[in-house]
């Protein structure tokens, strides 16, 4: 049966083309965007084959080489690893049709092999983060996928090196961080599997190792999901990465912390333990809060338009951290379909940015004018739309994450948490609008300007760049209309048991 | 309570969807201006056919109803036509299709840019007004709401002038704002009852509330609103937003936009939270101080404005309050007065305006004091602005007087004779800030000129029709569309109580 | 309270190692000194679980047959021990990528000194 193996195949399909495309290359260079491309669209097949598979059937556990947990390492592919799993690959496929013209653009021909296989080695991370059950196994995932995204950001432009060695200093302190914590929690319980610690922690009780290794992997995973204050690596790795690997970072990088914490807090340590016997979830929601804040008001003084989205990458990540910390259905709800939604906006934003890039040749917020529409009049309507799912607008996405997440904090009365969400919207309206002016109503404003614009060859980029940037812009409005089905459908068959 | 005899039928979503059928279309022919603006009046008059359909149905308390799927747990995207909804939907759509004809006039007459933008953001407009008619819960009313908003920026920014732009984003911060509490105070009563359908005499009826979750949940529904509603001291993005091109102020800032707010302030006070707890704490003061407020500060702002539009837009700030006073009376007289005025002062003040773009068309006048004898040169144009501002200010025969009259009979009815004097004093304030144009423009000289006659019989038809609708419906309010005896049918619907 | 600390010496030698490593990473100004303090930060988590897992008198885990309950105490967890050979090839791994980037670095802005660097890096626009 294909599907009792289906936790690992996932992760196995990419591990392998990282291997092959090396290899492929030495015969045929080119084949390496193909194999790259195949892999991806076979992991999405069979990702969201899983999740009916485990909405029909119950979840399903793999025990690698046939050892059972707790000795051996088990994959489990529940509905939240499922639907995490089919998200990443599904978004990823889109984006990665978009980054064939794009590398070859901005990326040196000898490095382009390379950088396909890291892109394989990445996602086979991701995925094996959310489909491992066992904690140390999940380390190694994360490294790999850092290690690969480390690759992924230096090959950008010349500032791009140092953008990614700072990220690597604060991705090892993340990742020590969180190994510490499993060793904590492994001194205490004994044990390394999810569904174990589980079960072992409330019969051992409250202690305050128990504590610290809980607060040691949030602090980790919060690293890893730049919450805030924890962000600073994020904005300079995402605007010197080539848009490629920024288009794939951004709308599915740092929801792999969100997930490693939404999984450890309410999964692992369980609801009571985190909202009352150690208030992490609290916390966690208040930093995010902060995040959000934050992120919205550093976005509006950006000039660059990948800095910009970086800064709102900060803000977004906060509503996942907000839904997780206030555990309730609405919120956990909330937070995970914003991990879809996010990522469905986000990669058509950069997307977006990434069609400015290849043809203006910079995505400078100050140049924009409504040439800019004139000439690539699909590409800037997806930015509209990218940019109204962003402040909500119904019946984009934006508006229903906002609607839950809303729904979660008046549950948990937490007025000023609504206040933030609701404020961030139009925060996000004054940063998303601003370029909106420009694009549509601002004229050159010197006749030299003009003249540069009118120089300019080409109007909209290639199809194989401009049909995902419309696909994922039509996403933000089917997905937001449909969204129901995801929520009753999948997210909540998501909740933690006992919700 | 007279139950509502409910049946399925797809064509309030057809009377939505009709004219953002015709943005493709329009978007297509924009090379051929012809054939571009035959679709925005095709669209027009099919609509309004559309929703006439629904008139005899909405007058026999049969309520069409379709349901699309459900857009969040337990809550369906669904239209309704009943007999409020109706009477908003026929005031828009028919007044669209006036104002298509004079934006033609209007747009080609000034040589506009962009003017496939316009009409096709217009079409828009006009699809999520519609929609915030039918809209049979919170969430549809919100998902037009905000669609409105955002359809009207480019309306407003149309001119691309730095005023234009400062208006624009004047206007998307005050009505973002406004829909984001709006948002809250939906999650909010969803959250006490799972459920945010629309029901005559009350949602929230029955419902064990407390004034401190009635108080703060009514504040943040009146702050999501009554922007639009320009409630003061939400008012003051609705001035500036007269940088729009003239039919837009006519239109959407007299009547979709501003409309779409009032509307949803019955929405929720008759809807969500019913005439019983709003009299049981007290909601419905708050609406009457504001409201209180806002006609007398604005028609003293209107006093002292040269700009023609911009007095205009401070006397459609102090006349939305009017309708406003009525919801807040609670008395089904006062409400029929609201509901009348909804429609009446549409008429008239969609007059008015269209006069001011006529104006300003012909003879590039915008302000008060440069109009001296301009009656001569523009005696239809401002024989029809004569009319408008006469009923404004209440008096007979034209349809002001009888709105204003439910309001004040409906005050009196309810023993608040002090809203009488207001309503009075507004009526005198009416005249004060409408009778210098008129004196100026016939009976002062200016300069002579007699070549240039009316302007463009494209803008002069239309607000001559639109004169004579309020005089018509001055003399016969039932006439053609039955607008007492749906407003008298809608207030049944919410008081329970017979026709008064 | 003595107990506790003397008890838990190699633990609070770890928190000092470890204390370093993290000054090293964020305060240092030398790139290759800041990949020095990761290496320390790193040697001490991989201490951490090698010191969890010491025992005294107690001998290699190879099970005999035949022996249950009591007896099993004789012998050492291996697994923390196993999982650091994994953590120690991260390591590597990561040290070595470390490199390579300070390499890339250097080649362009011929330095390694993050206060130069961020010096050149202004003046280098695009």
């Amino acid at each position: 049966m294909i599907q009792n193996n289906a936790p690992a195949l996932v992760p196995l399909i990419f591990l392998f083309a990282g291997i092959i495309i090396p290899l492929a290359a030495l015969k045929l260079r080119s084949s390496a965007y193909f194999i790259a491309l195949g892999a991806t669209l076979a992991s999405t097949i069979v990702s969201i084959s899983n999740v009916i598979f485990v909405l029909d059937s119950g979840p399903v556990r793999y025990f690698f080489g046939g050892w059972p947990p707790p000795i051996g390492i088990e994959y489990v592919l529940d509905p939240l690893s499922a639907f995490l799993t089919a998200v990443i690959n599904g978004i990823t496929l889109i984006v990665l049709i978009h980054a064939g013209k794009i590398v070859e653009k901005e990326i040196q021909e000898h490095r382009r092999v390379p950088y396909y296989a890291l892109v394989m080695l990445f996602l086979c991370g991701c995925n094996g983060i959310i489909l491992t059950g066992d904690f140390f196994n999940l380390y190694v995932f994360l490294e790999i996928s850092s290690l690969a995204l480390y690759g992924m950001v230096a090959v950008g432009d010349k500032k791009a090196p140092i953008s990614a060695f700072r990220y690597l200093i604060m991705g090892t302190v993340g990742g020590g961080f969180y190994l510490l914590g499993v060793g904590f929690l492994y001194v205490h319980t004994g044990s390394l599997n999810m569904a174990d610690i589980k079960e072992i922690l409330p019969v051992l009780g409250t202690n305050p190792v128990v504590i610290v290794a809980l607060s040691l992997m949030v602090l980790g995973f919060g690293i890893k999901m730049a919450l805030f204050p924890l962000h600073g690596w994020l904005p300079d790795a995402y605007t010197h990465a080539p848009s490629a690997s920024s288009s794939i970072m951004a709308p599915i990088g740092v929801k792999i912390g969100a997930y490693g914490i939404l999984r450890i807090l309410l999964f692992v340590f369980g609801i009571k333990f985190v909202t009352q016997v150690f208030p992490i979830a609290q916390i966690l929601t208040w930093f995010s809060a902060a995040g959000i804040i934050y992120g919205s008001i550093m976005a509006i003084s950006q000039d660059e338009m990948k800095r910009m989205l970086a800064y709102s990458s900060i803000s977004q990540i906060g509503y996942i951290g907000l839904g997780i910390g206030l555990a309730n259905p609405y919120g956990i709800i909330g937070a995970v379909l914003h991990i879809l939604n996010h990522g469905l906006m986000k990669a058509c934003l950069f997307l977006v940015a990434g069609n400015f890039r290849m043809k203006l040749g910079h995505s400078n917020i100050k140049n924009f004018n409504d040439t800019l529409r004139k000439k690539m009049p699909w590409t800037t309507a997806a930015f509209a739309a990218g940019a109204l799912a962003m402040v909500g607008i119904p019946p984009t996405v934006g508006f229903f994450s906002k609607w839950y997440l809303a729904l979660g904090t008046i549950e948990n009365k937490s007025w000023i948490l609504l206040a933030v969400i609701l404020l961030s919207s139009l925060l996000n309206a004054v940063y998303f609008f601003r370029i909106i002016e420009k694009i549509y109503f601002r004229s050159p404003s010197s006749k030299q300007e003009e003249k540069e614009h009118q120089s300019r060859k080409g109007t909209e980029v290639a199809a194989s760049m401009l049909i995902p940037t419309l696909v994922l812009a039509g996403a933000l409005f089917i997905f937001g209309l449909l969204n129901t089905i995801i929520v009753k459908g999948v997210l909540m068959k998501v909740l933690p048991p006992g919700m | 309570m007279n139950m509502s005899d409910i049946y399925t039928s797809a064509v309030p979503l057809y009377a939505v969807l009709v004219s953002l059928a015709a943005v493709p279309l329009i978007i297509l022919s924009a090379k051929r201006q012809n054939l571009r603006e035959f679709w925005t009046i095709a669209a027009g008059v099919v609509k309004f056919i559309l929703v006439l359909t629904l008139l005899p149905g909405a007058l026999e308390n049969r309520v069409a109803t379709v349901r699309l799927f459900e857009i969040t747990p337990n809550i369906q995207l669904a239209l309704k036509a009943d007999a409020v909804g109706v009477f908003f939907a026929i005031v828009a759509s028919g007044l669209w299709i006036l104002t298509s004809i004079y934006s033609i006039g209007y747009m080609r007459g000034l040589g506009e840019h962009k003017q496939t933008r316009y009409f096709s953001y217009f079409a828009v407009c006009l699809s999520s007004t519609i929609g915030i008619a039918f809209a049979a819960n919170l969430v549809t009313f919100i998902l037009f709401y905000e669609i409105l908003t955002i359809a009207t920026y480019p309306l407003v920014i149309h001119k691309e002038t730095k005023e234009a732009i400062y208006a624009g984003r004047k206007y998307l911060a005050y009505t973002l704002t406004g829909g984001v509490f709006l948002i809250a105070a939906a999650a909010w009563t969803y959250q006490l009852n799972g459920n945010l359908d629309f029901v005559p005499g009350g949602l929230l009826q029955g419902l064990a509330l407390t004034a401190g979750t009635a108080v703060p949940l009514f504040f943040l529904f009146i702050a999501g609103v009554g922007v639009k509603a320009s409630i003061m001291p939400l008012h003051s993005w609705l001035p500036t937003a007269m940088a729009a091109p003239t039919p837009v102020s006519a239109l959407l800032h007299a009547v979709a936009v501003v409309k779409a707010g009032v509307f949803g302030i019955i929405r929720v006070s008759m809807f969500i939270f019913g005439p019983d707890i709003m009299v049981q704490f007290g909601l419905n003061r708050i609406l009457i101080v504001f409201a209180v407020i806002t006609i007398l500060v604005g028609s003293l702002l209107a006093l002292k404005q040269d700009n023609l539009k911009k007095r205009l837009a401070y006397s459609t700030i102090a006349h939305l309050s009017y309708i406003v006073l009525g919801v807040g009376i609670m008395s089904s007289t006062a409400l029929i007065g609201s509901l009348l005025h909804i429609a009446f002062h549409a008429t008239m003040k969609i007059t008015l305006f269209f006069c001011a773009g006529a104006i300003y068309v012909h003879l590039h006048k915008e302000n008060i004091s440069e109009l001296d004898g301009i009656g001569k040169t523009m005696p239809w144009t401002l024989g029809a602005f004569t009319v408008a501002s006469i009923g404004l200010a209440g008096i007979p025969p034209v349809n002001g007087f009888i709105s204003k009259w439910y309001l004040g009979a409906g005050a009196a009815d309810s023993g608040q004779f002090l809203l009488i004097v207001v309503l009075v004093v507004s009526g005198i304030l009416n005249v004060a800030y409408f009778s210098p144009i008129v004196h100026r423009s016939f009976f002062r000289k200016g300069q002579e000129q007699e070549t240039q006659k009316e302007a463009k019989p494209a803008m002069v038809i239309p607000l001559v029709l639109t004169a004579c609708l309020s005089l018509v419906f001055g003399l016969f309010p039932n006439l053609f569309f039955s607008f007492f005896r749906l407003a008298a049918q809608a207030v049944t619907g919410i008081f329970g109580g017979p026709l008064p | 309270m003595l107990d506790f600390f003397a008890g838990h010496y190699a633990y609070w030698f770890i928190l000092v190692l470890l204390v370093i490593g993290l000054y090293g990473m964020i305060f240092k100004k030398n790139l290759v000194k800041k990949i020095i303090g990761m290496s320390i930060f790193q040697v001490a988590i991989i201490l951490f679980f090698v010191a969890s897992a010491s025992k005294w008198n107690a001998t290699v885990p190879i099970l005999e047959h035949g022996i249950q309950g009591e007896a099993l105490v004789q012998y050492i967890n291996p697994l923390p021990h196993t999982l650091m050979l994994t953590a120690i090839v991260v390591g590597v791994a990561i040290n070595g990528v470390a490199f390579a980037l300070i390499i890339r670095i250097y080649r362009r802005y011929r330095t390694l000194d993050e206060n130069t660097l961020l010096r050149n890096m202004k003046d280098d626009t695009e």
